[in-house]
């Protein structure tokens, strides 16, 4: 065990920190604003190549050990720049389940960020009980045709194309009548009805009408009736703070907290302080098991639900510094509170530990 | 000792329920509904509650209505003018379109034409400037202009007492946003239904909602203390119980709001969803005139 970087870990930390001490200050973090923006910070990281770092070559990654990841981490929370751009839980979805050739047509431009992409999974019938779902994807000659409506897709306003669930096959048993499919925003039969957070932020999510687009039929991933693995694989991956590096996002604020509390810490600000380093120092840990092979496990539910406490006690820090009349940091208290429902709620994520690690039944 | 409420108290609080339930906004788009908050307005006048401390109201009947507005959001003025009255009660003004200015703004300042500041003892009176956007989405602040006039000084006492009735206000007004929060929170964990259940019927969902009410019940019992101390114990006395309420229906009052975003999943942290405007009018009220734990043991100030 060695908690320090190797030399060539070391050599790549500092290259990472001089090229964000050149970039400090120029990419909004929080907001709107922050969404606006996020697909030219991608492609920025990307080009100076610090990101997609623990992927494979062949579709733009560095191939590097996984614990890379936690250095970019730590370094963007150290520099204040935005965190990571989320997506890796799309590239394992893609990744795992897709063809080569689906793998070699849309992986790269997904890493490199000249592609965006949003989740098409979630219904107003269908959050926690997912496999409810009803939007139909009917096949029509080489093509699929969708119609239903989703809802709380995130940057959906931006993305090029969609990770969609649909339902092939309504006599199956409802997990195995389920595909998933690539499905371009770019043609008519979509709608977007942007929403609005409880923080006023409107790019974050918003619902989206499929009536009568389509897709290829080579652009179904996997098998018919595959779509449920794939979901699972996905919904794993998106609460692993390790695959999505939000803990950069923890350390920046808890930083910012604690230059703007000046003298008078509240103990509020102290806790969240211990929280967000006990989430560096578990990704550091989930990424350096990932040496032996990336699991697809409950445990990932574990981790959501240290990760939703740590967003939620840094939201509770922001407002005991600002209280409310510091806008962005209500915000960011604000927008902590959906930590506990994105990516399954945090009772759903008690129920799977219950059951499936811990053998407790239901 | 009996420390219920007497039946010309809970007919009040019915008055004030009913009122809040009529009028008050039923959705986030009621919100901005000007006709109905003029409606509102009109109504609250009528009923005479602003004045209830000159009328020679007890600070239990102003928290009875504070804490029904609250639940109902009620987004015309009420405690502002209560506590604006209460200072010109002493010196002998008059207060209709009075309300109150903390910490440099004018708060609860819809229809107000004056914002009245208690500084150290000496009454001052504001006049009012723009709105300023903040958290709470039912009341309004703005900005204090021009040269501030001295109305006159407190004595010691009445000031401290005004003390307490600033906190049993807003501990009041924390009450009723999380009565109203958790009301919400129990009608949709009733409806919406997930794995072909009622989310209700989920352990998870119904043992949050269980802790929302023995909160709700914890806060009661503070408040009532401190709203009926507010005339019945001495200065000092009173604003300790009022502290300890304040305290005890902040941290009730932003569970009970967050539990209630929780219940309602993704719909819960849109802006359309209720839940968040009885949050931001909770983290206004625990702002305003705050209390911190340390401060339970410090002497009046
Ligand atoms: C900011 C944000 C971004 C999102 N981004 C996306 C996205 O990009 N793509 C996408 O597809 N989805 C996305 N989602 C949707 C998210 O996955 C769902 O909101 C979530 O799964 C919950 O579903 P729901 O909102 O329908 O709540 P419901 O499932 O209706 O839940 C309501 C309440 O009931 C509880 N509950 C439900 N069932 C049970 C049970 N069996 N046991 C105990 N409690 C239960 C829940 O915990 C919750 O408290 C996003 C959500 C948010 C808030």
């Amino acid at each position: 065990m060695d908690f320090r970087d190797s030399p060539e870990e070391a050599a790549f930390r500092a290259r990472l920190r001089s090229w964000l001490a050149e970039r400090a200050g120029t990419f909004p973090a929080a907001g709107d604003e922050y969404w606006a923006r996020q697909g030219e910070w991608h492609q920025a990281l990307y080009s100076a190549g610090f990101f997609g770092l623990s992927w494979p070559k062949e579709y733009g990654g560095h191939e590097l050990p996984p614990v890379y990841d936690v250095i970019l981490d730590e370094e963007l929370a150290l520099a204040g720049a935005p965190a990571r751009p989320s997506l890796g839980y799309l590239v394992q979805g893609l990744g795992r389940h897709g063809s080569e050739e689906l793998r070699r047509r849309f992986l790269p431009g997904m890493i490199d960020g000249t592609q965006r992409w949003c989740q098409g999974f979630s219904e107003p019938g269908a959050g926690s009980d997912l496999a409810s779902l009803t939007t139909r994807a009917t096949r029509e000659g080489d093509q699929w045709v969708i119609h239903g409506h989703k809802i709380w897709t995130s940057y959906s306003d931006v993305a090029d194309w969609c990770l969609l669930l649909a339902r092939t096959d309504p006599d199956a048993p409802r997990h195995r009548g389920i595909s998933a499919f690539i499905v371009s925003m770019h043609q008519p039969g979509i709608e977007q009805r942007p929403l609005r957070m409880i923080n006023g932020v409107t790019r974050e999510f918003g619902q989206v009408l499929f009536d009568g687009a389509t897709v290829p039929a080579d652009q179904l991933v996997g098998q018919p009736g595959e779509g449920w693995a794939l979901a699972m694989t996905v919904v794993g991956h998106e609460r692993e703070p390790s695959t999505l590096g939000f803990s950069a996002r923890y350390g920046k604020l808890v930083r910012e907290l604690t230059a703007r509390a000046g003298e008078r810490v509240p103990e509020e600000l102290a806790w969240a302080e211990v929280q967000a380093e006990m989430l560096r120092l578990h990704v550091r840990r989930r990424l350096s098991e990932q040496l032996d092979g990336v699991v697809h496990g409950p445990d990932g539910s574990l981790d959501k639900l240290l990760m939703t406490w740590v967003e939620q006690s840094v939201g509770h820090a922001a407002l005991a510094v600002g209280g409310t009349d510091d806008p962005e940091l209500l915000g960011a208290y604000l927008y902590s509170r959906a930590q506990s429902v994105m990516g399954g709620t945090s009772q759903i994520q008690k129920n799977i530990i219950a059951s499936r690690i811990l053998g407790l039944g239901a | 000792m009996d420390v219920r409420l007497t039946s010309e108290q809970r007919q009040l609080r019915d008055a004030a329920a009913k009122l809040a339930d009529d009028l008050g906004p039923g959705s986030v788009q009621e919100l901005s509904d000007d006709d109905r908050v003029a409606r509102l307005d009109k109504a609250v006048d009528g009923t005479g509650w602003r004045s209830l401390r000159a009328d020679g109201a007890s600070g239990v009947e102003v928290a009875i209505v504070a804490e029904e507005f609250a639940r109902g959001l009620v987004d015309a003025a009420f405690g502002g003018p209560v506590l604006a009255g209460e200072l010109t009660r002493h010196l002998g003004g008059d207060a209709a379109a009075d309300t109150i200015a903390v910490a440099g703004h004018a708060r609860d300042a819809r229809g107000a034409r004056r914002a009245l500041a208690l500084d150290g003892g000496r009454v001052l009176a504001h006049g009012l400037g723009a709105a300023v956007a903040g958290a709470d989405l039912t009341r309004h602040t703005a900005e204090v202009t021009g040269a501030p006039e001295p109305l006159g000084t407190l004595q010691a006492d009445a000031a401290g007492r005004w003390s307490a009735l600033a906190l049993v206000v807003t501990s009041a007004d924390l009450v009723g946003v999380s009565r109203g929060a958790h009301a919400l929170a129990c009608d949709y964990a009733k409806v919406r239904e997930q794995y072909g259940n009622a989310i209700g019927s989920y352990q998870a969902v119904a043992h949050l909602l269980a802790e929302g009410l023995a909160l709700i019940e914890g806060s009661v019992s503070v408040l009532r203390h401190a709203a009926w101390a507010v005339d019945e114990l001495g200065p000092a006395e009173a604003v300790r119980a009022a502290r300890i309420a304040k305290l005890y229906c902040a941290r009730a009052a932003r569970t009970v709001c967050e539990t209630a975003i929780q219940v309602h999943g993704g719909i819960g942290n849109t802006w359309e969803c209720l839940a968040h405007v009885y949050l931001r009018r909770a983290l206004a009220s625990t702002d305003l005139f705050p209390v911190r734990l340390e401060d339970i043991h410090s002497g009046l100030s």
